[in-house]
């Protein structure tokens, strides 16, 4: 429970206040609404800031939903002034769904704003917004776009989402998929990564949002072994961040980790998540690659690494997703490497590059596969190709770096 | 994904263009403009002035030397540009596509993927 001065605490517990309301709204009145349930949260929030350090509810959350929904209302009415009557009555319309007890209705907002007909950028700044809480600045400070085109993203998805709301089902038969949200929430913590290595810290963590998400959505699906699969990948990968980039803002692969700069309490809790759910489950894309990640967790060097394993494993990933993500082919070989040798998978590089051209970090992969090869000369070519095809800045840094090691070397 | 999209212009082929063709030329830029800030793609534009008008400045060996005149001996030229996030780089095509001068032969379109971006925010 929030303390009776609720501002020391930190934005968390407002946020998570702000996004419980807000689900209550859209279940009462209907995900068409989200524009207007959104404002009146916002507002009920505005009136809480200044009401309750003089006067702190016994019951915060239901105190919020009564002020939204009357402040609803208001608005309804005053914006059916213009607007005929069967939209007022629409719009004021008794609750789709009866009330339950106290339930947490996250679910429904996460699988609103990760909606597959709005487009993946719209579903990322609108789950931010209204799921995660940040600020339509914040969002924009993390990507480094205007404040104004986040906004109008916004703006897009749930005026989107209006014109769905007729065809969706009513909330109380609400789809219990989450394929999307998980899609939705990877691409956010993989854009984490990619778009803040080497680069200055932003005010907003997006890989922290991101595992932030994830947990909220095992809360919700706790039977999800997906969801479950999600959350572990994330700690696991988050964990070997401090060793990722180097202090001059440069990549550094796996070989080259400072294991010890591993967070242990990411990794101890990311292996306990996959081992509760690993008995039994059919195991989904996101399990599988939480189950390699682990591997490589509990590893304590390159050598000692169980690549048979992790190999299968990556087999077993390619099936499940139907052999068409050529990043997951490309992991395996070089899983591969280590198992059946670099020629076989020099050779397996050059099949992918032929069906996929232009595929991301494939180049630098084969530069890595010639240099371990004993081929310097051919070696550096590849890295030369692979500096001018990448375009993150702290990869091309690293590649650069591996690059002038292997000329001094041999010089 | 942020892509700059460079209008290279040839002020010879802009100086023989029609009232009529130079007023749709801008209508183009307009709407185009309208239409990425309403998709939530469109982060920036500027056009550049004359190449007549640059200075160059480049180390001479042992200090920066500053000399009249584009860079390079050309007939087309850098004259202005459009900066976008969009989904991936074919969506960043259909929408150079879009722009006027895709339309006028003797200019021409170039994108590049951006890789660090600072706006000055935050």
């Amino acid at each position: 429970m929030i303390p009776a001065e609720p501002f020391g605490e930190g934005e968390g517990r407002w946020r998570e206040l702000a996004r419980q309301a807000l689900a209550r709204l859209l279940r009462s009145y209907g995900t068409a609404q989200f524009d207007l349930c959104e404002d009146a949260v916002q507002e009920a929030l505005l009136q809480a800031y200044q009401q309750w350090p003089a006067r702190f509810p016994d019951d915060p959350l239901g105190w919020l939903i009564a002020t939204a929904r009357r402040r609803y209302v208001d608005r309804a009415r005053s914006d059916a002034r213009r607007r005929d009557r069967e939209t007022r009555a629409t719009l004021l319309a008794p609750p789709v769904a009866p009330e339950t007890a106290q339930r947490d209705d996250s679910l429904l907002v996460l699988q609103l704003c990760c909606h597959p007909d709005l487009p993946r950028s719209g579903q990322v700044a609108l789950t931010l917004r209204a799921v995660a809480g940040l600020t339509t600045a914040q969002i924009a400070n993390v990507y480094q776009i205007p404040e104004r085109t986040i906004a109008q993203r916004i703006t897009r998805a749930k005026r989107r989402l209006g014109e769905l709301g007729r065809l969706l089902p009513p909330p109380e038969q609400a789809d219990e998929s989450v394929t999307a949200v998980l899609d939705v929430l990877y691409v956010m913590f993989a854009e984490a990564h990619h778009t803040t290595a080497g680069a200055p810290p932003r005010d907003a963590d997006l890989a922290a949002e991101a595992i932030h998400l994830a947990r909220l959505l095992r809360r919700s699906v706790p039977e999800a072994t997906e969801a479950t699969g999600l959350l572990a990948l994330m700690l696991l990968t988050e964990a070997r961040h401090p060793a990722r980039v180097g202090p001059d803002g440069r990549l550094t692969s796996l070989d080259e980790q400072d294991r010890a700069l591993w967070d242990k309490e990411l990794i101890g809790e990311g292996i306990r998540l996959v081992e509760q759910a690993t008995p039994g489950a059919d195991p989904g894309p996101y399990l599988l690659q939480a189950c390699i990640a682990a591997l490589h967790a509990e590893a304590p060097d390159i050598a000692t690494t169980d690549w048979v394993e992790i190999l299968a494993l990556y087999r077993l990933l390619e099936i499940v997703t139907g052999h068409r993500n050529p990043t997951i082919t490309l992991n395996r070989i070089v899983a591969q490497a280590m198992v059946d040798g670099i020629d076989v998978a020099l050779a397996g590089i050059d099949a992918l590059e032929a069906d996929h051209p232009g595929l991301p970090r494939l180049g630098a992969v084969r530069a890595h596969l010639l240099e371990q090869a004993g081929r310097p000369d051919d070696a550096a070519t590849a890295y030369r190709r692979a500096i001018a095809a990448t375009v993150n800045l702290a990869e091309q840094r690293h590649l650069r770096h591996r690059l002038r090691r292997l000329s001094d070397a041999h010089t | 994904m942020k892509y700059l999209i460079i209008m290279q212009i040839d002020p010879a082929v802009l100086e023989q263009l029609t009232a009529d063709q130079q007023r749709q030329i801008q209508e183009g830029h307009g709407a185009f403009i309208a239409a990425t800030k309403e998709r939530g793609e469109f982060i920036a534009a500027q056009a550049l002035a004359d190449p007549s008008q640059s200075k160059v400045v480049r180390s001479s060996g042992d200090r920066p030397e500053v000399t009249d005149g584009p860079f390079v001996e050309s007939k087309e030229f850098m004259g202005g540009f459009y900066l976008l996030d969009v989904e991936d780089e074919a969506r960043a095509v259909e929408l150079a596509q879009q722009i006027p001068d895709a339309n006028i032969p003797g200019l021409a379109l170039e994108l590049r993927p951006v890789m660090f971006s600072d706006l000055g925010e935050g």
